[in-house]
């Protein structure tokens, strides 16, 4: 099995699952604690609200499977909301207890209304790397994804940054420690760079 | 920088889309699949489907056909038209829709707004706003129309776009049915009011006949986004073509 795609009921799968395929990776949708223990790469992708998200995965007992397989060293690749449940804390809708893989805090968009910057921040923005990472490997200079979020990460340990991207000043795009890497944006609706950077994932 | 986004919109009847453009003779201008993936090679940054079948059936196809283009396209999709319940944007979001645009059925039933809002995030619930510029005893207003323009509201676009924003809408479509159909660009002033009031991104439609109308918009307008329909069917403009105005007029945008 190449890749294993994490069903928690919050996102479309599809999509995911048919980008790998595109690059020529089979990927498994999986939902079952066990099936995370078997996998050799796991994507947790992700769309709607934190605290949901995090109420589920703790109660189908998947967020210690997650856990599990991030300490063994296995491949991990978190989208969106993805890779904020990495953080010790979100806030979206109150303050809610993320995964702890990655020391920081989620928060809302902080931007300045009168330059006319609006939340969700929507749409395509650039990628500014700030450290080598296997995941964003052979991609255009200066390259556009496709964000779609109101909330973003901040952590705690600069050195966990793979990428920034402006938003009225730069926020974190982009994370990778070791075998843990994420992505704010969605590499699934990014067409050509997205399609490399899950390659990137599934041939590592 | 975040780039602004060039849309095209397809009408979609019963699984077909209705006026096409027919970009190469092999490309089947009714088909969404070869039309989507047309676009995407030309650099259309999000697409829309319209749907305009009037029938369940023609809803329950466009749900099939939505995961059967998004097999193959790898960017965001929003459909709109006659998304009327949850189960509607439901069934529309797990076959890979990014976002769904609620219209009409928002309009008799706010709360639907929230509950899509609640289930999918901010981020997948779009308003969809049929506005246009009506005049009584001499005084304009910009009342909300539904039922696909037909039926006026007596809704003001100002109050009805700041409510649907607190119930949860993530992004506004403001369809300016005054401009629309006529190419003779957008409605500027009313797109740039509607910006500059609410605090989610606003996709301009209606009016596009040319680059010039949509840098106006992009610029003076205050839109995140411009959404056209006829002048890329038609071939008139490409969407490359489009881009490489709007970015050599110094405006943000992604080039493929």
């Amino acid at each position: 099995m190449s890749v294993a795609i994490l069903d928690y009921g919050m996102a479309n799968l599809r999509s995911v699952q048919k980008a790998f395929a595109c690059v020529g990776s089979e990927a498994v949708i999986i939902s079952r604690p066990e099936e995370i223990d078997r996998a050799e790469r796991l994507v947790l992708p992700g769309v709607g609200a934190f605290r949901d998200a995090i109420a589920t995965l703790r109660e189908r007992n998947l967020a210690e499977a997650i856990l599990r397989h991030i300490n063994r060293g296995k491949l991990f690749l978190g989208i969106c909301l993805g890779l904020q449940l990495l953080c010790d804390v979100g806030f979206e809708d109150g303050e809610h207890r993320g995964l702890g893989v990655i020391p920081g805090r989620c928060v809302r968009f902080d931007v300045d209304s009168a330059l006319g910057l609006k939340v969700p921040h929507m749409g395509w923005n650039q990628l500014t790397a700030r450290k080598e990472s296997r995941l964003l490997a052979d991609l255009p200079p200066g390259c556009s994804v496709y964000f779609v979020h109101g909330y973003h990460v901040v952590p705690a340990d600069a050195a966990v940054i793979a990428t920034e991207t402006d938003y009225g000043r730069p926020f974190v795009s982009s994370i990778q420690r070791d075998n843990v890497m994420a992505t704010q944006f969605h590499p699934e609706k990014s067409q050509r760079v997205g399609l490399k950077i899950l390659a990137n994932f599934a041939g590592m | 920088m975040l780039t602004k986004r060039i849309i095209p919109c397809l009408d979609v009847d019963r699984g077909r889309v209705v006026k096409g453009v027919k970009f190469f003779d092999h490309v089947d201008a009714g088909d969404p699949v070869a039309q989507a993936r047309k676009y995407q090679e030309d650099g259309a940054d999000e697409l829309v489907f319209y749907d305009i079948s009037a029938s369940h059936e023609g809803r329950q196809i466009m749900a099939d056909l939505v995961a059967q283009v998004m097999d193959e396209i790898f960017m965001p999709l929003t459909v709109g038209g006659g998304i009327r319940t949850l189960d509607d944007a439901t069934r529309l979001i797990q076959a890979g829709a990014e976002k769904v645009s609620l219209n009409s059925a928002a309009v008799k039933n706010p709360t639907l707004i929230a509950e899509v809002a609640r289930k999918f995030g901010r981020c997948a619930t779009v308003l969809g706003l049929d506005a246009n510029r009506v005049t009584k005893d001499g005084v304009e207003t910009w009342e909300v129309f539904i039922n696909g323009g037909r039926v006026g509201t007596g809704i003001r676009v100002m109050d009805w776009i700041k409510k649907a924003e607190e119930l949860g809408a993530g992004e506004i479509v403001l369809n300016a049915m005054n401009a629309d159909g006529t190419t003779a660009g957008y409605d500027i002033e009313m797109t740039a009011a509607v910006s500059d009031a609410v605090k989610i991104p606003v996709v301009a439609s209606g009016g596009a006949g040319s680059p010039e109308h949509m840098l106006d918009v992009l610029t003076k307008g205050c839109a995140d986004a411009a959404l056209a329909a006829s002048i890329f069917h038609f071939g008139t403009y490409s969407i490359g073509q489009v881009k490489e105005f709007l970015a050599g007029h110094g405006v943000s945008i992604r080039l493929i």
